[in-house]
């Protein structure tokens, strides 16, 4: 499992990085969703791998918290899901206004060459 | 838990509530989002300044103020963390927001709607951010001041702007995610995200797990750094600076100083742990920072033609000063530095709303037009006979502004009397004081080279501050600016405030002196956090 969710991390990183550097700014967007995907997963995996263990207090279960998984990296991954998001969308904003004040679609709003 | 404790919470919740009430009013009643916007702001001047004053007291107790969040211990709980430095940057950022607004209130705040509540957000990131006392905290904080600032260099549009925000925008998010990457190695390696805690915890790290949050540690300090606009990171600040509508500029000001102010936090509440040395970077790379952002800077202020990018390059060579002298390390330096920070702050803000005023009766051809006839010279002299006449006046309002230039350029350089020069000899004197004055021994080659940077930059900065001042305000044919009286007086608040330190730079200089000494130790910031009870409820609650 670790070996999967580490090759996974690895290659979103490396898809996201990649199209960040494109020219255009839809490749940037989609690169920067892919690198927080990568980085939500990265926070993740920082609490330990765990399956099959409740990361809540559950009376059942013997107070050892060693039976438990870490709650924190995932609270953590909730925030960071919905900042990163927020962030996406006002980004797109940008973006558009950007497309239609310029014209063009590069991310420094002037095409080469041209 | 008197009321007085409770302040500590208010910087946060005042503009929080103050944004959130604006966003509900009709965004047409602008007298009213104004006005709550004016007593927000002023509020949190009022509480900032005695939060300063009761961090002033000899008692350490008084002097880090705890505030347990939802009442949990603090390795569990959230904290917020009201220090010398904290209350210092809180005043600072008050300070700053207050000129901004006035000088907003004239005209800015109508190009484009929820000026006001954007502010407002910014404020409340930036005052949480130097309150919080955990990573994860800091980051949200972080990213509340970067939502609204996006939202504020795009204020006024325009296509430069969008531009510019474009760049700024996707530079933090990549930021961010840096951020987040450092913080959960650091949390995945140490356990906790407590900056107190993480300080007890350091020491005892085994040796594998230390080299883990040694990268994490350097990956956070990447983050800030982007913040800070260190050389290699900080290439979008002057073109961003530059586009922003001013009285955000000039808030912006404080923006780059958060990035510094977390790595003397940081490092000074980790310094006992890694022994002495910054947790972030290896021996000497903070300094090399500095210098290198001090350099290009300089470099590129000299290239600038329109005066709004001069101000930007101004920014950064402030930032590296910081950067550099906190690399430099040492109390007598960490207090230069300090005194560097209010100083500079201060006047770049003044500056950025100056060149607003002053670009107003200008038009961007004026600027080439000034360049190709420096280069063709022959033209500019030939008009000069025909159109000088004996004992032409300067208008008033341009020799205002002139003298108010005047006081930036020497500000900005460094030269004395204004509290650029005391700032500056501050660290110049801590550097030889160190090792010549004191103990007879020799500057060391790093404290050379922070010396002939920094004289070098304030060299720079004169050529090129005079220059453009040469040229806009000694020229025949210029349609004057419309100035109004309270943009001038949120120019002259700042650089009153200037001289203010000028003239009472002893008491400052002494109060920046025992904010250094407490940074270096970390200690007593640690044990005060740690050691912060929980309130025990009035009425203990019956189990069932």
């Amino acid at each position: 499992m670790e070996l999967v969710i580490s090759m996974t991390i690895g290659v979103l990183a490396g898809s996201g990085l990649w199209l960040l550097l494109r020219p255009r700014t839809f490749q940037v967007i989609i690169g920067l969703s892919l690198l927080s995907y990568a980085v939500n997963l990265f926070i993740f995996g920082m609490g330990r791998l765990r399956v099959g263990v409740p990361p809540v207090l559950d009376p059942s279960v013997p107070t050892n918290l060693a039976l438990y998984a870490d709650p924190l990296p995932q609270a953590l991954v909730l925030t960071a899901i919905v900042i990163s998001f927020a962030m996406t969308a006002l980004f797109l904003v940008v973006v558009l206004a950007a497309r239609g004040l310029s014209g063009s679609d590069h991310v420094d709003s002037v095409e080469r060459g041209s | 838990m008197t009321f007085a404790d409770h302040l500590i919470i208010a910087p946060i919740i005042i503009p929080l509530f103050a944004g959130g009430l604006m966003l509900l009013l009709d965004g047409r009643r602008r007298e009213a989002i104004a006005a709550i916007s004016i007593l927000s702001t002023l509020a949190l001047l009022a509480v900032a300044i005695t939060l300063l004053v009761s961090s002033m007291t000899q008692d350490p107790a008084q002097a880090v103020r705890v505030y347990l969040l939802g009442n949990w211990p603090a390795s569990f709980g959230i904290v917020l963390v009201a220090d010398r430095l904290a209350a210092l940057m809180l005043v600072l950022t008050a300070t700053l927001g207050c000129a901004a607004l006035l000088f907003a209130l004239a005209s800015w705040h109508r190009a484009g709607s929820y000026f006001h509540p954007l502010f407002q957000f910014l404020l409340m990131g930036l005052n949480g951010a130097f309150l919080t006392g955990d990573l994860f905290n800091l980051f949200v904080f972080f990213e509340v001041l970067l939502a609204a600032s996006y939202g504020l260099a795009l204020h006024g549009s325009g296509r430069a702007r969008v531009s510019a925000s474009l760049h700024y925008i996707v530079i933090n998010l990549v930021a961010s995610t840096l951020f987040l990457i450092g913080v959960s190695l650091i949390y995945g390696t140490a356990g906790t995200l407590n900056m107190a805690a993480l300080g007890e915890r350091i020491p005892v790290l085994d040796p594998s797990e230390r080299r883990l949050f040694e990268i994490g540690a350097a990956i956070l300090g990447v983050a800030f750094l982007v913040k800070a606009a260190a050389w290699p990171l900080g290439f979008w600040l002057p073109t961003l600076y530059a586009a922003a509508s001013a009285p955000v500029a000039a808030l912006f000001a404080v923006m780059t100083k958060v990035g510094c102010y977390v790595i003397l936090r940081l490092g000074s509440i980790t310094a006992e742990a890694a022994g002495g040395a910054s947790i972030f970077f290896a021996e000497g790379w903070l300094f090399a920072i500095g210098v290198a952002t001090i350099c290009f800077a300089a470099i590129g202020m000299l290239a600038s033609q329109d005066m709004g990018r001069l101000a930007g390059y101004s920014v950064l060579i402030s930032s590296g000063t910081m950067l550099a002298a906190i690399g430099f390390g040492g109390a007598p330096m960490t207090s230069a530095a300090l005194y560097y920070l209010v100083s500079s702050s201060l006047t770049v803000a003044a500056f950025f709303l100056l060149v607003e005023l002053v670009e107003r009766g200008r038009t961007p051809a004026d600027d080439v037009l000034a360049v190709t006839l420096e280069v063709y010279g022959a033209e500019e002299e030939e008009d000069e006979e025909e159109e000088e006449e004996v004992g032409v006046p300067i208008p008033a309002i341009i020799a205002v502004l002139g003298v108010a230039f005047i006081a930036c350029a020497l500000l900005l350089s460094g030269l004395p009397p204004l509290s650029g020069f005391i700032a500056k000899f501050a660290i110049l004197s801590s550097l030889l004081g160190q090792h010549w004055l004191a103990g007879g021994g020799t500057v060391s080659p790093q404290g050379w080279v922070l010396l002939f940077v920094i004289l070098v930059s304030g060299i720079t900065t004169v050529v090129s501050v005079t220059r453009a001042g040469i040229r806009t305000f000694w020229t025949f044919e210029r349609e004057l600016p419309h100035v109004r009286r309270v943009e001038l007086g949120a120019v002259a608040l700042l650089l009153f405030l200037c001289v203010a330190l000028t003239v009472q730079a002893g008491p400052v200089m002494r109060f920046m002196q025992v904010t250094a000494k407490g940074l270096e130790l970390g200690r007593p910031y640690i044990g005060a956090v740690q050691a912060q009870p929980r309130i025990t409820p009035m009425q203990p609650e019956q189990k069932p």
